[in-house]
């Protein structure tokens, strides 16, 4: 799997109550969700972008409550991947169950800055930052992951019957 | 070398004789637990799997706590379509309005966890079990589906930090100041992916509601859980509220840890968390002058029957400041019942608090409390991220019961042996 795009880029500790509110969970609309996705800290969010960007970001990134809405919002909102130098546990979790491709890489996160076109290599576990020609390798997914995310998620795993 | 408490416990759910950190496993599920917010998405899951039934219909729980009771049409469709569900699949605990209570505080009280337990939630504080023996950790609505349809669930099995507690806690300072400590000591990743196990013979110190509101917020710290050992208070606790069996699991004497910390109870003062991350910890001493708007006393970490007591000891006879609004919740029926019974509510009343009923409500800025901008809560809530009570301005200090009383009356935070 390969991702080619564009990157916006946050902090440390983005938590799962500004990537999306709790006042907007009263809906499971992906749509609408995505609408409101980082608007406490980024207002324009879901104007500025566009299909297959990137989201680069500090350490324990997603961290707080355990709503899949977060990983959702992101997806549906256009993002194809996140890196960042750390991720909560499960925020980390539910990415890899709804398919949100995520990658932990300490040094593409510190490096890679806002505006940076960046192409990844899920398999290979290789970042390249295409504005600056910098390569960053890190851990590919274990074989156990390797296959929920092939399968399509969790759901699709065990629908396959291929997890239990 | 031996395993960690927490490790043992997941071996025996995964049929393994041994298990070590790092290792995938896939272990049976002794309950599976959802909310009014997390369950909707779980069922929309569960029915594209094509499940025809749930695993056992008395071990899945619903719970409708957080939007409930209903604070607008959209919320009112979510506890909607978890009622049909529950319905329709027979299962055996939903909690609806008048049963219902915030779900960590409902579970224990209602004998659904025990000792040597395997849960999983999707709701991040579920780690709140491990205050009994038990491995219960937060998961997301997929997996929750998948609980639901399978019984089961994989996990990385985590290593660990250990504490080890000593002394015993001074007056006015409770299980709320000894994580915030924590947390403050090691950080909002500080535990991240591992359990935080305690130990020491500072445990036995500690009331079993002391330590429910400790393994709560080791999410805070990013722990995967927060893990108490089992003593005769943790028997008596289970044996006054279930009829099940606890199993207990003692970590071995050559189990690993990662770190460990040595924590003098004794030495902990009153802490509170200032905005916006629950790390950003100061002792009471070193709050300065903080104006306070709005006092929040409840949620699943802090609603206890005995953080109530604690909150009325303070107030009784007193008055809130006329700057202050004070909002008391308890966390179940039978705890609102049982301050009724007790004339708790009749000091709140009194003081000028309002008593809600159960609610997750304002913790999570859902309704019964928001902020408007720019103001301040003195919260026994467990997170104050920014925007998280209200509005993005707003702020949100964290502290124990005893803090948020004293700081209602104060009408700025205020240390509850000074006032």
């Amino acid at each position: 799997m390969k991702f080619t795009g564009t990157v916006i880029k946050y902090g440390d500790n983005v938590d799962t109550d500004v990537i999306i509110p709790a006042r907007h969970l009263n809906t499971i609309d992906v749509k609408e969700l995505a609408s409101h996705c980082m608007e406490d800290i980024d207002k324009d969010f879901h104007k500025k972008i566009k299909e297959g960007d990137i989201m680069v970001a500090g350490l324990n990134f997603g961290c707080g409550s355990s709503r899949e809405h977060a990983p959702i919002a992101i997806k549906a909102s256009g993002i194809s991947l996140v890196i960042a130098k750390s991720f909560a546990r499960i925020f980390y979790r539910n990415a890899i169950n709804i398919g949100l491709a995520i990658l932990e890489c300490p040094e593409a996160a510190e490096a890679i800055e806002n505006g940076h076109q960046v192409e990844a290599d899920l398999d290979a576990g290789l970042i390249t930052d295409l504005t600056t020609g910098a390569k960053f390798k890190t851990n590919p997914f274990p074989p156990f992951i390797q296959k929920m995310i092939t399968n399509g998620g969790l759901v699709a795993s065990i629908q396959k019957g291929d997890f239990c | 070398m031996g395993m960690t408490m927490t490790q043992k416990i997941l071996a025996a759910h995964a049929g393994l004789d041994k298990v070590e950190a790092g290792q995938l496993i896939l272990v049976d599920l002794d309950r599976v637990l959802g909310n009014d917010i997390t369950s909707p998405v779980a069922i929309r899951e569960f029915e594209k799997l094509g499940a025809t039934a749930v695993y056992d219909k008395d071990k899945v729980t619903m719970v409708m706590d957080h939007f409930a009771p209903n604070k607008d049409i959209k919320a009112a469709e979510q506890c909607k379509m978890c009622r049909s569900f529950c319905n329709e699949y027979d299962v055996t605990h939903f909690y609806d309005v008048g049963r219902m209570g915030i779900e960590h505080a409902l579970l224990p009280e209602k004998g659904l966890v025990v000792s040597g337990d395997v849960v999983i939630g999707a709701d991040s504080h579920t780690c709140t079990y491990g205050a009994l023996g038990a491995f219960s950790t937060g998961v997301g609505s997929t997996d929750m589906a998948c609980g639901m349809a399978t019984g089961k669930a994989w996990f990385k099995v985590p290593s660990a930090i250990r504490f080890n507690l000593k002394g015993k806690l001074n007056p006015f300072v409770s299980g709320k100041d000894v994580i915030l400590h924590i947390i403050g000591m090691i950080g909002v990743d500080g535990a991240l992916y591992r359990s935080m196990e305690f130990a020491g013979e500072g445990v036995s110190a500690l009331s079993v509601y002391d330590r429910l509101t400790i393994s709560n917020m080791a999410i805070e710290a990013g722990a995967k859980n927060g893990i108490f050992p089992v003593d005769e208070q943790t028997l008596a606790y289970i044996a006054e509220h279930s009829d099940r069996a606890p199993v207990v699991y003692e970590a071995d004497a050559d189990a690993v840890y990662d770190e460990t910390y040595e924590i003098d109870l004794s030495r902990i003062k009153s802490t509170v968390a200032f905005p916006h991350l629950p790390e950003n910890t100061k002792t009471i001493d070193e709050v300065g002058e903080v104006k306070i708007d709005q006092v929040v006393i409840g949620s699943c970490t802090n609603g206890h029957y005995k953080d109530l007591a604690e909150a009325a000891s303070i107030l009784k006879g007193k008055k809130v400041a006329d700057h202050v609004r004070a909002i008391i919740i308890p966390a179940t029926q039978d705890i609102y019942l049982k301050a009724i019974e007790n004339g708790l509510v009749k000091i709140f009343i009194e003081a000028g608090c309002v008593v809600s009923t159960p609610t997750c409500g304002p913790c999570l800025g859902g309704h019964m409390g928001i902020l408007a901008a720019g103001e301040r809560a003195v919260a026994t809530t467990n997170r104050n991220f920014v925007g998280r009570m209200g509005h993005v301005t707003s702020e949100v200090y964290l502290a124990s019961p005893a803090v948020a009383a004293a700081s209602a009356i104060a009408g700025k935070i205020a240390d509850p042996a000074k006032v």
